[in-house]
């Protein structure tokens, strides 16, 4: 009898554990393939940004990115940012503020409008504003007669790189304030604080891992933007060539040192975006 | 404004939302529109019908969908392997996931038609191995999309494995189920509406991809020219209106297939009983 349970008991404990794990095959089997594909397809890449631009040396790497036209094109790509990320933060901090505080008709439909530019292709995202501003376009005219540049010059490339990044902040903060709900702020309020004064002591502490993590997300989107900007851009060497341009143009003259200089500045700036990144979201889980 | 009266701020923050919303994306978004209400209707299908033009939606579509497969496949097998075994530097390879979407599209581009042109580092081997050319051809478009569209697939596909009831497992293979039976009839079914998720936000990203993609395609017409690049090229010969009925074309399929995959979902949904 007691043998009996106990065989029963055994048998169905294994059976239950081998229901319930991969087979070591199995498992080693596909972190092979995982493991495989991660080293190939991302971390392969990078190394190879670094060996191509060291491949004449660091003599080579330096004279490259001390280029008039690559030095031009740094300049252009930090003036982007430093207009469109400020814009993009105030916008989606207000934004987060209207939809997560109150309740108004259409709520959902401006929530859906908001991430629109992020399902239309770059190109399309140039092309807009080609029509807008462009010889032939709604306000072609008065902006020529006007002798104001849009199309072909800075104010096209940072237009261009709003619209692209124009999700990034708003899209981090609402969900996060949705799920904290307004109590803390009420209870702020109601004991005689200030509207600002309510955010800037109660929210925004609150949010500012999340706050950060949208402006870490726009300023590395604003910076790396290729299809868009090519559009409007005009690709005038030292002039409307943003960094990722001047790899493009560098690259198809067979100029490697050159591209491949520039490319490694841009993909140190993503490595930085994705160990910060990576530090938020600890700060994040933990806050 | 009845859920909390005392919140200070609605007016502003609203209209300045609305303001910089029309502004910044509707005004300009609405050209593409009105541009392309001067066009007659049989401009329009002249413009469409053209043999270059229908090959290169067949080729952006076409290489997407293939893209998103692939991705798809692999992008289970990572998540899965994140979510479910432990192995030495695992938080690294999780980490550097993201790396398709910090990357400048434009320096993906480069490395990777550096990478697989025939005299580089993997395009010489798969030639001498497999006479297999990737670079310069609709291949090189397909893997430019899957390097894109692996992060999508993982990152919707862990945090719902993440989330997922192990108990259910438990159930099932107390009840006799065998390992395959566990995945294929418990996890795969519950797993599957997210996996669809990811491979449509992969496929629509991979159809609208332009800096990855120009490097490695060879932007040959009719064989492996991209949606995208005809727009540029009609851009830079002038053609507006061609240009603007291509765009409005391909964001109006673009939209027409996420809004049947968000039936198929909703569907999956209903039948693995998650609704």
């Amino acid at each position: 009898m007691h043998a009996n349970v106990h065989v029963i008991g055994d048998a169905t404990g294994q059976a239950n554990f081998k229901a319930l794990h991969d087979p070591f095959w199995v498992r080693w089997g596909l972190v092979g393939v995982a493991v495989g594909f991660i080293v190939l397809f991302l971390c392969v890449p990078l190394g190879l940004v670094l060996y191509q631009a060291f491949s004449k040396g660091w003599q080579a790497y330096w004279t490259a990115l001390a280029q008039p036209d690559a030095i031009a094109a740094m300049q252009l790509t930090l003036v982007v940012a430093l207009i469109t990320v400020p814009l993009n933060t105030v916008f989606g901090v207000a934004a987060a503020w209207a939809i997560t505080r109150f309740e108004f008709w259409g709520k959902s439909l401006l929530t859906t409008l908001i991430d629109l530019p992020f399902s239309v292709s770059p190109v399309i995202s140039g092309l807009i504003f080609v029509l807008m501003f462009g010889a032939q376009g709604w306000f072609g005219q008065w902006f020529s007669v006007h002798d104001i540049k849009v199309i072909f010059a800075v104010p096209g490339i940072v237009l261009a790189t709003i619209f692209i990044t124009f999700p990034f902040v708003a899209r981090e903060l609402i969900p996060l304030m949705q799920e904290m709900g307004s109590e803390e702020e009420e209870a702020a309020l109601s004991l005689g604080a200030s509207g600002w004064k309510t955010f800037f002591l109660v929210t925004l502490p609150n949010i500012k891992w999340a706050l950060l993590y949208g402006v870490l997300l726009c300023n590395a989107r604003a910076m790396g933007e290729f299809g868009a900007v090519s559009v409007v851009s005009g690709h005038i060497r030292g002039v409307t060539n943003t960094l990722p341009l001047h790899v493009e143009v560098s690259y198809n003259d067979y100029d490697v040192i050159g591209a491949f200089s520039s490319a490694s500045i841009l993909a140190g700036l993503a490595i930085v975006t994705l160990v910060l990144k990576s530090f938020l979201e600890w700060k994040q889980a933990r806050a | 404004m009845t859920q909390s009266n005392i919140m200070p701020g609605f007016r502003p923050a609203l209209a300045y939302t609305l303001f910089y919303l029309c502004l910044v994306v509707l005004i300009p978004l609405s050209t593409l529109v009105f541009k392309s209400l001067q066009l007659s209707w049989t401009d329009y299908l002249e413009i469409i019908s053209n043999t270059r033009v229908v090959s290169s939606f067949r080729v952006s579509f076409g290489t997407s969908l293939i893209a998103a497969l692939v991705a798809g496949l692999f992008g289970f097998v990572i998540a899965w392997v994140l979510v479910r075994y432990p192995f030495p530097g695992k938080r690294f390879l999780d980490a550097l996931i993201d790396l398709p979407f910090a990357l400048p599209t434009a320096v993906a581009g480069v490395i990777l038609a550096t990478i697989f042109q025939p005299s580089g580092l993997l395009g010489k081997w798969l030639m001498s191995s497999f006479g297999v050319q990737v670079a310069y051809k609709p291949l090189g478009i397909v893997v430019a999309l899957i390097f894109i569209g692996i992060p999508f697939v993982v990152r919707t596909v862990e945090p719902v494995l993440q989330e997922f009831d192990t108990t259910m497992e438990e159930a099932a293979s107390s009840l006799g189920a065998t390992r395959l039976q566990v995945f294929t009839q418990v996890i795969f079914p519950n797993i599957f509406p997210a996996l669809l998720t990811g491979v449509s936000l992969a496929f629509a990203r991979g159809v609208g991809e332009y800096g990855s993609v120009i490097f490695i395609a060879g932007n040959l017409p009719y064989v492996s020219e991209i949606v995208p690049l005809l727009i540029i090229t009609k851009l830079e010969q002038y053609q507006y209106a061609g240009a603007t009925a291509i765009a409005l074309t391909m964001l109006l399929v673009s939209f027409l297939l996420l809004l049947i995959v968000n039936l198929l979902q909703l569907w999956a949904r209903r039948r693995s009983g998650q609704i």
